[in-house]
Parts: structure tokens; sequence; C-alpha cells
């Protein structure tokens, strides 16, 4: 075969063909995973006998009353301790972390290496490693089933990344910036809040997107440090809801359809901010 | 650097300390050790949260493996190395840690390799907001709870009123038909095959993000050289996200050590014990038979493989750095 066959590249039908079959796969797989989703939300629109004997059926009679029903039956609750927990434990996460990233990007602290050893080792931990100590420790300082539990957790778990995150952007930042709030007579506290903040807006909306996202999502923690069931969030609610709802398929699918909406929007709204976190925080 | 006028000690408050004025110039190293200790300040909410919550407990773990609690009078004896002897002779642990290593394999399939073959072909598409497109939706279950998604598939998985039988009987393939989470040899691999539905596109994400980094001159002149779409992909794109894929593949081995929800919600580690997992066993141990000596052995266990992938991380990071 000569090289200069070779150099072409192939034309005609076979290409195209090709192109069809990959373009067919590609939405193939599309239908995989929105089907399933949408299924989801129609079921929440039917009737139980709908969801039994005829899965793939429109529903005849589409009803929301499930949402109302599911609302009723807890889902209200849980909805309110999610939003409740996820807000307080970003704003101490958020907190936490920008205080450290900045203390350990723009300034010089006594031991810097040993904190950043520290609080970055703290991203190989998996939670269920501390969790059996974690019982007792919770219950004899009064956090447990409290919201606090949930809080602190989320806060002391993700304060890794988080910091890992927000640290990577600071260091970036130019020099000068410093200098020149030193010059004009700033002291540190103020150039953190009035200027290097500021600047690191972009990651910090990442952080807080991803951190959102996690606290919303989490299980683990939830379902072993709360027992009441007017504390539990989302995930752990749902889950006791369809242990007692075996009658009720349509308020499951409804309180579902509650929970994965927002982290929806939330992708699609924030999602440049989503994908730089996501690819800042596994790439460095 | 370190600013020379910083005596107070400041800590970051939630107020802007406003009108302070400007403080009175002073050569440097006059603040001495105090201005240099007063920015622990700004780690101290860090370091606190995580050494109350993290290190501690992961310190308590190790002693609460060596330990049996009495549940009655709650007094906790040395026993050795008797948990992790008893661990070591319990058929249920070697499933479940079975069961992880199934969960490893077969994400690494799909989160990995099947992921950076389909991140390859999306970015190889013309229309930039096809491309687009096709990476958010793949995206799409990995930003819902892993409690949705496994009560979705509870639902799909049900053996009359389910999708799949539904499927196969639409299909002609009635005879496969099954209760898949109430089958001892098919729970594990419904669960695991939900994981896959609701994982590959994270891994696409950043499978995509790598790629767009990869210079576009280098696909044009292995076009020229006559590179087709395979060779493309495995003589250059492979090779220039093949750090990428490092840090993808200890992630995903990392967390199929760890999954917890989705079994939970799906099976709680039945039928029979068939789809337990480490983390499901220790829950078990712990939370239902009260045997925390016994759930702290399991934990350690988790944090040795956890630990081990973790520092190849680190070496495989800083070698990339070195090099």
């Amino acid at each position: 075969m000569s090289a200069v066959t070779t150099v072409r590249p192939r034309q005609g039908l076979p290409r195209i063909l090709t192109q069809l079959l990959l373009l067919g796969f590609l939405l193939g797989l599309v239908i995989v995973v929105v089907y399933p989703l949408l299924w989801m939300a129609v079921s929440s629109l039917k009737t139980n006998s709908e969801i039994l004997g005829s899965p793939f059926a429109l529903p005849a009679h589409p009803s929301s009353d499930s949402y109302a029903r599911a609302l009723q039956k807890g889902v209200a609750g849980y909805l309110l301790n999610s939003v409740l927990v996820t807000s307080l434990s970003v704003v101490t996460t958020t907190l936490f972390s920008a205080w450290a990233a900045y203390a350990l990007s723009r300034i010089t602290i006594p031991f810097n290496r040993v904190v950043l050893l520290v609080i970055v080792g703290g991203l190989m931990l998996a939670p269920t490693v501390a969790l059996i100590p974690l019982v007792r420790l919770l219950q004899s300082w009064g956090l447990y089933n409290t919201y606090w539990a949930l809080i602190l957790l989320y806060t002391a778990f993700r304060v890794p990344f988080t910091t890992f995150l927000i640290r990577g952007y600071m260091i970036d930042l130019p020099r000068e910036v410093d200098e020149a709030a030193e010059i004009d007579g700033a002291t540190r506290r103020q150039t953190f809040w009035g200027v290097i903040l500021p600047m690191s807006t972009p990651i910090l909306v990442s952080a807080v997107i991803l951190q959102v996202l996690f606290a919303w999502n989490e299980f683990l923690f939830a379902l072993i440090f709360l027992s009441d069931d007017s504390l539990k969030t989302l995930p752990v609610g749902l889950a006791t809801l369809s242990s007692r709802s075996t009658t009720d398929f349509p308020a499951v699918f409804a309180g579902m359809t509650i929970a994965a909406v927002p982290m929806i929007i939330l992708f699609f709204v924030g999602q440049r901010y989503f994908i730089r976190g996501l690819s800042e925080g596994v790439g460095k | 650097m370190a600013s020379a006028e910083l005596t107070v000690v400041s800590p970051p408050g939630t107020t802007r300390a406003a009108g302070d004025g400007p403080p009175p110039r002073r050569p440097r190293r006059s603040g001495g050790a105090r201005r240099r200790w007063s920015g622990l300040v700004w780690v101290a909410p860090a370091l606190l949260a995580m050494g109350a919550f993290v290190y501690y407990p992961l310190l308590l773990n190790f002693r609460y493996s060596v330990q049996k609690t009495n549940i009655f009078t709650g007094q906790q004896r040395f026993v050795g190395l008797d948990n992790y002897i008893r661990l070591a002779g319990d058929p249920i642990f070697w499933r479940a840690l079975t069961n992880n290593v199934w969960y490893a394999v077969l994400s690494i399939v799909f989160q990995v390799f099947f992921a950076l073959v389909l991140a390859a072909l999306i970015e190889d598409m013309r229309s930039p907001r096809m491309r687009a497109v096709l990476r958010s939706v793949y995206f799409l279950p990995s930003a819902i709870s892993l409690t949705v998604t496994g009560l979705l598939f509870t639902f799909i998985y049900q053996p009359s009123g389910g999708l799949l039988n539904g499927l196969l009987d639409g299909a002609g393939l009635d005879a496969a038909q099954q209760s898949w989470l109430g089958n001892p040899h098919t729970a594990i691999f419904g669960i695991i095959a939900m994981s896959q539905w609701q994982g590959f596109g994270y891994s696409t994400l950043l499978f995509a993000v790598a790629i767009q980094r990869i210079p576009r001159e280098l696909y044009e002149s292995a076009t020229l050289d006559g590179a087709g779409p395979a060779r493309r992909l495995f003589s250059l794109t492979v090779p220039m996200v093949r750090e990428m894929t490092g840090v993808v593949m200890i992630v995903t081995i990392s967390g199929a050590f760890q999954v917890f929800n989705e079994v939970m919600v799906m099976t709680a580690g039945g039928p029979n014990n068939s789809s337990q997992v480490l983390g499901t066993w220790l829950y078990e141990a712990g939370f239902i038979r009260n045997d925390f000596g016994y759930a702290a052995a399991i934990a350690t266990v988790i944090f040795t493989v956890t630990t081990v992938l973790a520092v190849l991380q680190i070496v495989h990071t800083s070698r990339r750095r070195v090099a």
C-alpha cells in the first residue's frame, strides 16, 4: 500500500454508515439515561394500579395528587430539613475552607506545610472509617440526633476537598494584589474580605455548588446520626417513605422527583462552575 | 509576604473591620512571633472541625477494633486481634469483600474504559452544541441522590410491573425474566448495573475535559499522517489523557470499596447476605448487632484499602509533576 492512498481520509458510503451507527449509539445511550428519569416523573402522575399493571403506558388521567400526599406523608419535613442542613453546611464549609485556603496560599503561617498536609490528608479518609467511634462521641457531646451533627460532619469531611479547590485558585492570583492592599494600609482581614475573596468568586461558586450536591444527597451520616423522623433529610426520609407506602407508589415517585429536580436544575444552571469544580478538584 | 503592621490578633470575623485607619509602617520582622502565630487563627476552624470529627474518631477506631464492648454495661475490654480473627473466619465478610471487588472491576470497565472511549467519541463530533448536550445528559444521573436512583431501579427490577421484565417480555425473552434483586445470584449485579448507569457520565465528563486540553494541532497532523479514528484514539488520545485515567481509576476503585447508600436502599445486603458489601456489613455489625469492635475491624479493612489507593494516587500525581 502506498503512502499516498492512506493520506486521504476514507470517503463515501462506509464512512457515512459508521457515522450513522455512532450517532445511533450515542442517542441510544441518551435514551437509556433519560428514559428511567422520565418514567419516574410520569409514574408520579399515575395511579397505583396503572404503575403495576401498565408500567410503560402514560397515565389515563394524569393527577398531581400524589405530590400533595407525598408532602403530607413526611416529604415536606424532609425537604425543609434538607434545605436547612444543606444551606448551613454550605456556609460553614465554604467559610472554613476559604479562610484556610487564604492562610495556605497568600500569607505565611507557622507549620504551613504540616497544616496543609493535615487538611488535605483528610481527602483520603473514607467516612465509614470514623463512623463507629463517632456514634459515641456525638452522643457524649450532645450532638446526636440534632441538625448540628450533620452540619458539623458535612463540614469536617468536606473541608479537605473545598480547601484544596479554593487554594488551587487563590495561589494563582497575582502577588501584587496583596502588596497593593498592604500599601493602602489594609489589614489581613480587610485584604481577605475586600480583595482576595471577591477575586475568588468563580471558584467559590464551584465550591458552593459541589457542597450543595454533596449535602443534599448524603445518606450514611444522615441515616446513623438522626433517629427522629421529624429531623430526617430527603435521602433517608425517602427510604423510610418507600418502606412505609407499599400501597402508594405514586407518592414515592413524587417524593423521588421532589428530591431530584432541584439538583437537576442546579446542574443545568451552574454547569460551567460545576465542571470547573469537578475537573480542578480531581485533576490537580 | 506577611504584613508587617498586623500586631493585633484579628480573627476572620463575619464583618469587615471598618475604619481601622492606616496602621503605622514598621520595619519587617518587628512584629515578631506574635504576628506569625496569629496567622493560625485562619486555619483554626478547619483544623478543629477535622480534629474532632475526622482524625480523633479515626484514631479511636483502631482502639475499638481491639476491644470488645459489653452492650449491657457499656464496658470495653481489650481482646487483642480477636475481632480481626473472627473477621477472617467470617464467610459473609469474604462475600462482602468479593462483592466490593466485583464492584471495582465492573466500575473500571464502565467508568474508566467505556467512559474514556465515549468521551473521545463525543469530543470527535463536529457540532459543539451536540457535544455539550451529550456530556450534560450523560452526567445527569450523577447529580441525583443514590437513594432516588436506587429506589428507581428497585422499581425497574421488580418481578411484576418492572420495566426490565417488561422489556424482556417485549423482546420475546420471557425466559430471562426474574426477580432481579430477589435472586441471590443477580442481586449484587443488579445494584452494580444501577451504579454504572448512575456514574459513567461523571467520568465521561472528566475525560472530556482532559481531551479538550489536548492541542488540536496534534489531531490535525495525525489525520494528515493518515491515522484513522481508531488509530487517533489509541495512539493519541489515550496516551495524552493517561494522567486523568490514572486519577479516575484510583478514585473509582476507592469509591467501589465505600459503596453503601445504593446497597442499603435496594437490598440492605440481602437476600440471604448475597449482596452484602463491606459498608453494609459494617452497618449491620455496628448498628443491628451492636458488635462495635467487629464493626471497627471492618472499618480498618476499608481504611487500609482506601489509604493504599490514596498513596498510589499521590505517587502517581507527584511522578507526573517531576516528569
